[in-house]
């Protein structure tokens, strides 16, 4: 009968009705539901990969180094999966598969382009490097400082409040500097600097008069417990998975808390098609998903969507939405979606010995090292190129895999490796790219991944401002290794494909105009006001800090938004 | 590994990184090809054991490669991480190996005095190391610096190589960054 099975549908609507919808679990992900259940809502959270549990599924975090049959590299029969991967320092054997399989989800390299995902719960969170830096005002007003592309909607004193509400859940170690260029956050206990970086860190001081910082890097390890995680035993497997929770995961921090609300419904092997667009209403109703297990389509229904997906599949789930009234997708009337495309450039620096120091060492592994914070173009400095760069590095003694010199083989070999060799340090330096309408990312529709969905093409590259910056990235590191007296210098440039700094950004920017940008200052889509995009996708510059801690803060500020929009009847 | 150790192993192991991690650089392999030339017979697996005790062999404190069974790690590794072209050249290492001890000494390896072994590896170590300097980076490995890298990354990964002959510590619960050394402590094993 007519009446039984619009009964059925709705019921069946209602069942699939909520107050808002996540599409994705990863870093910026678990920072909206967390905030959005705590705030009374109801969450779908929507997960392309399937579940990943805290402990439970971290499989290789009790194993030592012997038990794993290759001893840590990943077979050519696992990296057959995993193409793009091959290609990177990714390929390890403890974590390959937590990453994409790269032939199920292919895309296509219009320029050479490593795109390094994780499509499991958690996303990059569990992967993650836990390096987080706050931005400042010179990142928020460069654009507009410099008459390049757009300005930034909002500035440093928007966000400093959500950056305290993220670092005092998240827990990041680090050292108050006083620093305007990289403010200062609500820290955790410092970690230690090894001998060597001290003094390093000493020389360059005196030697440029206080104007160049090596600092302790600022990470999301616990170096104090916080509630209901223990803190950083020091192992230096993070990315396996932290049995003890020691650092910032969805597993291990945002999805407790959403988790404990019961507001929250997670479904894994979900990916989301489409945002589904009410031309009347001129909002979205809800999103659609193609189940990835049994190839089926079902709607969800909400009032308010994050879209959460990273970067480029924010991008992608925007472009297939909305494409009867704007056939390049929603978010598209600016014609900038998918344009943009930023990331750091990296992979370029130096490294060198260091006489002495044979009676000192160090106890335990740091996950975490030394950064060397942006100098250049700042605070009357001039270079011929805009933005800056900072250098990630360490200082420690060489093990094993050094050569001993006078001998090869045998016993007076092997215990010469038992000790440890001479002191090195080594650093890359991590710049800011520039954001370009042409480096950008399409639909190809001529392609189908597994599920018979159109992939994206990557059209990106470096320009001239970001190589001239890598001749100097290269430069200044010889230049401070040298005036702090370390050997044997070796500079390298590795070269730079887009998406490997894995900082991948800028493809749905916010801005202060819908003509010239796809998000306004409180991340909504300007074609969409209940959308809301808070992960990387919205950057409007890219800075040279890595950006996750700016994600989380953006997410939080957005997600505290809403809800109030909601409350007023706005959205 | 974090990205900055991974880099500084690249950067400082230039000329000497690990081959597995080597190749990998050099971009993805769409077929899996297991080279016909490998022959992991239990008297090439003995063979390599014993290639592996002579680089490391015991001494006073802490047992040789033969312990960490190193013929054994390396059929693993190469049969499973290595591509196709390395391999080859691993499997014919064994006999050129063994040319080399003919020509030196009219015996096999496996016949050689502990001496007589010691001293042919040290110069076919001098010979390996010489053609890798001089080789272009895409150029074929000699056979030598694949045995040798990998009995030092079996053995100091191994059980008894990371807890006998280094330190190991699974889970050391603090950091600290800058503490007494004196000559004859060992070095950490990661
Ligand atoms: C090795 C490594 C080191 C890093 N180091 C640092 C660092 O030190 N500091 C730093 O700031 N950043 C670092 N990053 C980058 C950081 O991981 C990312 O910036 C961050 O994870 C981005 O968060 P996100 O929420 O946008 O995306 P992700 O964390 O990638 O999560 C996205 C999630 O969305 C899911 N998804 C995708 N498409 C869909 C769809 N259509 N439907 C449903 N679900 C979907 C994915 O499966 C995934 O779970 C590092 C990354 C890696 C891999
Ligand atoms: S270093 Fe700390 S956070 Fe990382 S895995 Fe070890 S204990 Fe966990």
């Amino acid at each position: 009968m007519p009446g039984d099975t619009l009964n059925i549908n709705n019921k069946a609507t209602a069942q699939h009705t909520y107050d808002a919808i996540v599409i994705g679990s990863g870093i910026s992900g678990g920072w909206a539901a967390k905030e959005l259940t705590e705030k009374g809502l109801k969450v779908l959270m929507l997960e392309r990969g399937r579940n990943f549990e805290h402990i439970k599924d971290y499989k290789s975090a009790s194993k030592d180094p012997w038990d794993f049959e290759h001893h840590g590299q990943a077979t050519q029969e696992e990296l057959k999966r995993h193409p793009i991967i091959a290609r990177t320092w990714g390929k390890s054997e403890p974590i390959i598969d937590y990453w994409a399989n790269d032939v199920d989800a292919p895309y296509t390299e219009i320029k050479p382009f490593k795109w390094w995902r994780s499509y499991q719960f958690g996303g990059r969170s569990i992967l993650w490097g836990r390096q987080s830096y706050r931005w400042s005002d010179f990142d928020f007003d460069a654009n507009k400082k410099d008459g390049w592309a757009i300005d930034w909607p909002i500035r440093y004193k928007d966000l400093s409040p959500w950056y305290d509400h993220v670092e005092k859940f998240i827990g990041v170690n680090g050292s108050r500097e006083n620093l305007p260029q990289l403010p200062d956050g609500h820290f955790l206990p410092a970690m230690d600097m090894t001998c060597v970086e001290k003094d390093v860190a000493a020389r360059i001081k005196e030697k440029y008069k206080g104007s160049r910082h090596m600092i302790i890097g600022r990470s999301a390890n616990l170096t104090a417990p916080i509630a209901g995680r223990t803190q950083c035993q020091f192992r230096n497997r993070c990315w396996e998975g932290c049995p003890f929770g020691g650092y910032f995961s969805t597993q291990s921090s945002t999805f407790p808390a959403a988790n404990a609300t019961g507001n929250l419904t997670v479904r894994p092997f979900s990916i989301v098609t489409k945002i589904i667009y009410d031309k009347d209403s001129k909002k979205a109703k809800g999103v659609e998903i193609l189940d990835a297990e049994n190839n089926q389509t079902y709607q969800y229904f909400s009032k308010i969507v994050f879209v959460n997906a990273s970067a480029l599949n924010s991008a992608w789930v925007l472009m297939n939405s909305a494409t009867d009234v704007w056939p390049d997708g929603l978010g598209s009337s600016s014609g900038e979606l998918g344009h943009n495309i930023m990331d750091h450039h990296y992979n370029c620096g130096a490294s060198g010995t260091v006489d002495g120091y044979e009676d000192k060492y160090y106890y335990g592994r740091r996950p975490n090292g030394v950064y060397v914070v942006r100098f250049a173009n700042l605070f009357g400095d001039k270079r011929d190129y805009l933005r800056g760069f900072g250098y990630q590095g360490g200082a420690s003694r060489e093990g094993w895999s050094r050569s001993v010199a006078e001998l090869s083989v045998g016993a007076g070999f092997k215990e010469a490796l038992t000790e440890p060799g001479q002191w090195t340090m080594g650093m890359t330096a991590f710049g800011e790219i520039l954001p370009h309408h042409e480096n950008k990312i399409t639909l190809d529709k001529t392609k189908k991944d597994k599920w018979g969905l159109p992939v994206l093409a990557m059209d990106a590259e470096l320009k001239d401002n970001e190589l001239k910056m890598r001749k100097d990235m290269v430069s200044e590191a010889k230049a401070m290794f040298e005036s702090s007296g370390i050997k044997n210098i070796n500079t390298w440039d590795g070269g730079h494909q887009i998406g490997d700094g894995i900082h991948e950004m800028g493809t749905a920017r916010m801005g202060r105009d819908p003509k010239t940008s796809v998000l306004n200052e409180h991340n909504q889509v300007w074609d969409a006001k209940n959308v809301f995009v808070t992960d990387g996708a919205c950057m409007t510059s890219a800075a040279c800090q890595n950006p996750s801690l700016t994600y989380m803060a953006l997410t939080a500020r957005a997600a505290n938004f809403s809800v109030e929009e909601l409350k007023k009847g706005n959205i | 590994m974090n990205r900055r150790e991974a880099l500084s192993s690249v950067a400082l192991l230039l000329g000497g990184t690990i081959i597995g991690a080597d190749i990998f650089l050099s971009g993805c392999k769409s077929d899996v090809k297991i080279s016909s030339a490998l022959d992991f017979s239990p008297e090439n697996i003995a063979f390599l054991d014993e290639v592996g005790e002579t680089i490391l062999p015991t001494t006073a404190g802490s047992p040789g490669a033969k312990a960490a069974q190193i013929g054994q790690f390396m059929k693993t590794i190469v049969t499973d991480c290595y591509e196709e072209k390395d391999q080859k050249i691993f499997a014919e290492g064994i006999g050129k190996l063994n040319a080399a001890s003919k020509t030196k000494y009219d015996k096999v390896f496996m016949e050689l005095g502990a001496d007589q072994k010691h001293d042919l590896l040290v110069a076919i170590d001098k010979e390996a190391k010489d053609y890798q300097k001089t080789k272009k980076p895409e150029g074929p490995n000699h056979y030598f610096t694949l045995m040798k890298q990998l009995t030092l990354w079996g053995y100091f990964t191994s059980k008894p190589g990371a807890t006998q002959a280094l330190r190991y510590v699974a889970v050391p619960g603090r950091y600290e960054g800058c503490i007494p050394y004196k000559k004859g402590d060992k070095a950490w094993a990661t």
